[in-house]
């Protein structure tokens, strides 16, 4: 098995083994199947793209096709251990809903997004004068499907307003390295933010 | 007629019938003394008898699902598109059988078969059939047969109901179960439909209170006008729009009667093919067969309970436009899965052609399809 990719590696080290996740924007089922084959994790995968959705039934990946902007409404509440979303909050239309729909139907919610307040995102807008485009969030503005881009501390204050405790906070790189740096000044060095968190 | 079988087809392919004698007792209380399947098959059974794969017809089709008869016909089977080497119900390796239901018209028992009690055709006096009726009888052409266990078992539309009943009633039968373009019970809409098609054949003239045979000749009426109403409903707007939009035959209002839009046409057309292949009684025992699906109904009316002791894993399909069995019907499939947290995938196909989709060769389908069955084993 090629190796996991490192924000994938992390999630799957926070979510405990045989409980039942639903992934958010599962892409081609890498972290299903991994948890699937080394934690006896089992799920489902919510995806949208055709491409993708073949992908996972070559993998025999529990597939189920849907847009996330839609909800969650088919599910129950409290029907899985952890809902997973991973790179995909911020191409949400109304993230802030989304989030609470994952803790209606999960016990915990885990997140990873690029993190807008990286210093190269920083210096793209100070000294550029022009929106970020590099690594994580590589789109022109006007094509982005990134259309509610955050930082840790914007993500943190709409936890806070939520009543959503944090359970457990990861920073890394494009690259998924983490560092002691990072670990002290995670909002201008993290590129890539990790979460898991739950109700109050 | 086909010049040369496309390599990609089964090929000539011909029906087998197998008799029954021991009574099959059916929900409407009554039994069948006994009766006839007649089936194709197509691919080879493997030694083990693992690689068996039954095909559930819809309302209007029977058992010739794939291949041609004969080089003399025009079309293949019915969902050629699905079945055949390489295709998603690949027979290179699967064993394929495809049955006419009992009730049918196509060869197996149903209201055109003598009656041996009375030396005539059955007719009106053919027992109501349901689904699970139709599952026991498939359950015993398997017996027959010696499948223990069906690889999978796969219908679109009433066939798809057919084989959520299945894994439902045989859950040990069965390792996965297709359901595409279905519903776990029919609308109120459905019904409505439904009723009207039957009412244009059972108010038609010639229809004899569905002894017509004695009397030679048919409800041809009726027939035609419930199978032009079944096809409005298996269409969707766009696609009724896009194929004949207001296009008018001669060019010109002709301020009558006659037929004047090219859809009149096209439907009335539809309707003449149908009468001459299909018969009124059966017509009618398929669309109530329809409105009393609803396995909930054993279990206190809660899918998610009838479909608790299933072990067979699903693949549900939708298809965008069709409004006869919409994607959210699916989803009510798909929640009682999820509810007892069952293996199953579902896929939302982006289609314009309505109901009918499920017959037709749409690139995604097929490669979802296809991605699905690689992993049947």
């Amino acid at each position: 098995m090629t190796e996991l990719r490192r924000d994938l590696a992390i999630i799957s080290d926070w979510i405990k083994p045989n409980c039942r996740i639903l992934d958010l924007g599962c892409g081609n089922g890498t972290l299903l199947k991994h948890l699937r084959d080394t934690r006896g994790v089992n799920g489902y995968g919510l995806e949208i793209d055709t491409d993708k959705i073949i992908t996972c039934l070559n993998n025999n990946i529990n597939v189920i096709q849907t847009d996330l902007d839609a909800g969650l409404s088919v599910f129950d509440s409290d029907s899985f251990d952890y809902i997973v979303m991973s790179q995909t909050l911020q191409a949400i239309y109304r993230p802030d809903l989304l989030i609470e729909e994952m803790l209606r139907v999960g016990r915990e919610g885990i997140v990873t997004f690029p993190n807008f307040g990286h210093w190269k995102a920083r210096l793209h807008i100070a000294l550029g004068g022009h929106m970020p485009v590099y690594g994580a969030i590589s789109y022109e503005w006007y094509n982005t499907p990134n259309i509610h881009l955050c930082t840790l501390s914007d993500f943190e204050k709409l936890c806070k307003d939520k009543g959503i405790k944090i359970l457990q906070r990861e920073v890394v790189t494009t690259e998924h390295k983490s560092s002691i740096a990072m670990r002290v000044l995670p909002n201008l060095l993290g590129e890539l933010a990790l979460y898991r968190f739950t109700k109050k | 007629m086909p010049d040369s079988i496309p390599t990609d087809s089964i090929g000539i392919v011909s029906p087998s019938v197998q008799k029954f004698t021991t009574p099959l007792a059916l929900d409407c209380g009554r039994e069948l003394k006994e009766y006839e399947l007649i089936y194709e098959t197509y691919g080879e059974l493997n030694t083990d008898k693992s690689n068996a794969v039954l095909i559930c017809h819809a309302l209007s089709s029977d058992h010739h699902a794939a291949g041609y008869h004969s080089m003399e016909d025009k079309k293949p089977g019915w969902w050629d598109n699905c079945i055949g080497p390489g295709k998603p119900i690949d027979t290179n390796r699967f064993f394929v059988i495809s049955l006419n239901n009992l009730g049918g018209c196509s060869g197996s028992t149903g209201p055109i078969t003598i009656n041996p009690d009375t030396g005539k055709p059955y007719g009106p006096d053919f027992p109501i059939v349901t689904v699970k009726d139709w599952v026991r009888s498939q359950a015993r052409l398997a017996d027959v047969l010696g499948i223990d266990q069906f690889a999978a078992v796969i219908g679109g539309s009433l066939g798809g109901m057919q084989a959520l009943q299945w894994a439902i009633d045989f859950p040990d039968r069965l390792r996965h179960s297709v359901i595409i373009a279905a519903a776990p019970l029919l609308s109120t809409q459905n019904i409505a439909f439904n009723d009207v098609a039957r009412q244009a054949i059972m108010t038609d003239p010639e229809f004899h209170a569905g002894h017509y045979y004695e009397h030679n000749t048919i409800p041809k009426h009726g027939l035609m006008i419930a199978r032009m109403l079944g096809h409005i409903t298996y269409l969707s707007d766009d696609a009724m729009r896009g194929k004949f939009g207001r296009e008018l035959r001669e060019g010109k209002l002709n301020y009558n009667f006659d037929i004047e839009f090219q859809v009149e046409s096209y439907l009335r057309y539809q309707g003449e093919l149908f009468i001459n292949r299909f018969d009124a009684n059966t017509y009618l025992l398929m669309t109530k067969a329809l409105d009393y699906f609803d396995p909930a109904a054993d279990y206190d009316d809660d899918l998610s309970k009838a479909l608790a002791n299933i072990k067979s894993k699903s693949l549900i399909i939708s298809f965008t436009s069709d409004w006869r069995f919409s994607p959210e019907r699916s989803l009510e499939i798909v929640k009682a899965l999820h509810d007892n947290d069952k293996d199953f995938s579902y896929i939302e196909v982006e289609a314009e052609q309505g109901h009918d989709a499920f017959l037709m060769k749409i690139p995604y389908y097929m490669d979802t399809f296809s991605a699905y069955m690689a992993n049947v084993k």
